[in-house]
């Protein structure tokens, strides 16, 4: 899966009846993340996977298709820097963090500012 | 009418941990609920760099105490798999025991705040005098009374004696017996159906398409619950998950209530199930974890997640924990509006929330 067709591919999930479980991202790099999008439908679980996302470069929310990955990309803001276009609820980095926090929690040596 | 934000928490009556709701209401009628997060977040998952693999079913346990068996039991078959270790038998056994009466306790623990919370004292004091024995048998079998601390990697690290059996028996025989006593007041009872009966309705699309967990995707009428997927010792047992249709408070209220009886039923299947000779706690653990792997269990407040990745070190790469009340944030706002502004206390109650869950 792709940026470019990473919605599409949410879409696809959505269209075949399943649920949204959670995001889960991992560091493969300093700089670079594999996101995970976890499924459920009738107790089978499917994963797609995001690789080697660069976390200087934005990805696009799928919150428009499924809105309780909101959470989820709202949290992986706050503990990685990611950033996300289109999300629909965006607390900008204060969703489980305070304004003035300028470091990322789980990427070692990265910082950041405010209004990032 | 003019809207108003009215701030809803961090600190109010109902809540035993803080969640900020911004609530947007036209006269006493909610339009609209915002969350604010934030106030009790730990940052756990990152201590996966300072501990090392065995040390972390500690720091799962600690992740919410009201669970934490359950998170304990989820941490350690993610590294099970990964690591391909095969459980004991009785090891497996004694985990559904020590996690059933975590869903007692925890399910008691909430349906006496519920009733608390529209000022049914009465009914709140009954219940909570009934969750002591359970967490008495945790004190007499485990040494504690809500962090019980059992799991070790491989198994469980404390067993139960012929004389623990039969006393645990004797005892989910006057819980039963008190439940029942209750059974009508907690689902029937004028003044519990006037607070909950209707109230922060979720429909059966609403909860599988906002991602609901448990008590409050079943109470919408979803046939879900991890314990169907038979890990570890429930594929010994049988087990029919409970569901109710209306969707409301009540509903999911009347989930949790029958649960608590379910699980007296799987604690007496489970005990049953002990094996007679082999008497193996833990099986023995080689080396470190490597790879992926996805995890997902049933706790009181429904479905737990754990990822995990190890590149054979002792520490692990990630540790992603995605807990019930986390699934069931987004549910709520959808609870919320058009209710009454004095209902919103009552439905923020009835997804069971778990702050220090959600925020870890």
């Amino acid at each position: 899966m792709t940026r470019d067709n990473l919605v599409s591919e949410v879409m696809n999930m959505k269209n075949e009846g399943c649920r949204f479980v959670t995001m889960s991202t991992v560091l493969t790099a300093e700089d670079a993340v594999d996101v995970l999008y976890h499924f459920e439908k009738d107790f089978e679980v499917t994963h797609l996977r995001l690789a080697d996302q660069p976390l200087a470069e934005p990805v696009p929310s799928i919150s428009g298709v499924y809105f309780c990955a909101m959470l989820a990309e709202n949290e992986l803001r706050d503990l990685f820097g990611m950033r996300f276009t289109g999300l629909v609820l965006d607390f900008n980095r204060t969703l489980f963090l305070d304004e003035e926090v300028t470091t990322v929690p789980l990427v070692n040596n990265c910082k950041i500012t405010p209004t990032n | 009418m003019a809207r108003t934000v009215i701030p809803f928490g961090p600190q109010h009556p109902v809540l035993p941990e803080p969640i900020h709701l911004k609530l947007v209401v036209e006269d006493e009628i909610v339009k609209e609920a915002v969350p604010a997060l934030g106030y009790v977040h730990r940052g756990l998952e990152m201590l996966v760099a300072k501990r090392d693999y065995h040390q972390m079913i500690q720091v799962c346990e600690r992740v919410c105490g009201i669970c934490s068996m359950i998170h304990a039991v989820c941490y350690s078959q993610t590294i099970e798999e990964m690591m391909g270790i095969e459980v004991p038998k009785r090891a497996q056994v004694l985990r559904v025991i020590w996690s059933e009466l975590h869903r007692m306790h925890s399910h008691l623990l909430w349906l006496g705040l519920f009733a608390d919370a529209f000022g049914f004292e009465a009914l709140f004091m009954q219940i909570w005098k009934i969750r002591e024995r359970i967490l008495d048998i945790n004190e007499a079998t485990a040494g504690n009374r809500v962090i019980v601390s059992v799991n070790v990697i491989g198994g469980v690290r404390a067993d139960l004696n012929p004389e623990q059996r039969d006393w645990i028996e004797s005892e989910l025989k006057i819980i039963e017996k008190e439940l029942k006593e209750i059974q009508s007041t907690v689902l029937n009872d004028y003044t519990v159906k006037a607070r909950t009966v209707g109230k922060g309705i979720l429909t059966y699309e609403q909860a599988w398409e906002l991602g609901a967990a448990g008590p409050t995707l079943r109470g919408s009428g979803v046939k879900s619950d991890m314990r169907m997927l038979k890990y570890g010792g429930y594929k010994l047992l049988d087990f029919e998950p409970v569901v109710e249709t209306a969707g409301d408070s009540w509903a999911r209220a009347a989930v949790r209530f029958r649960e608590v009886l379910q699980s007296i039923d799987l604690v007496r299947q489970a005990i049953a199930k002990i094996p007679r000779g082999d008497r193996d706690l833990a099986a023995k653990v080689k080396g470190n974890p490597e790879g992926e792997a996805f995890m997902r269990v049933e706790q009181p407040r429904g479905e737990c997640v754990y990822y995990i990745k190890a590149s054979g070190k002792k520490n692990l790469d990630r540790m992603r924990i995605r807990t019930p009340t986390f699934a069931n944030v987004p549910p709520l706002l959808a609870m919320v509006p058009n209710c009454e502004l004095a209902d919103v206390p009552v439905i923020v109650l009835s997804i069971d929330p778990c702050i220090s869950c959600t925020e870890r």
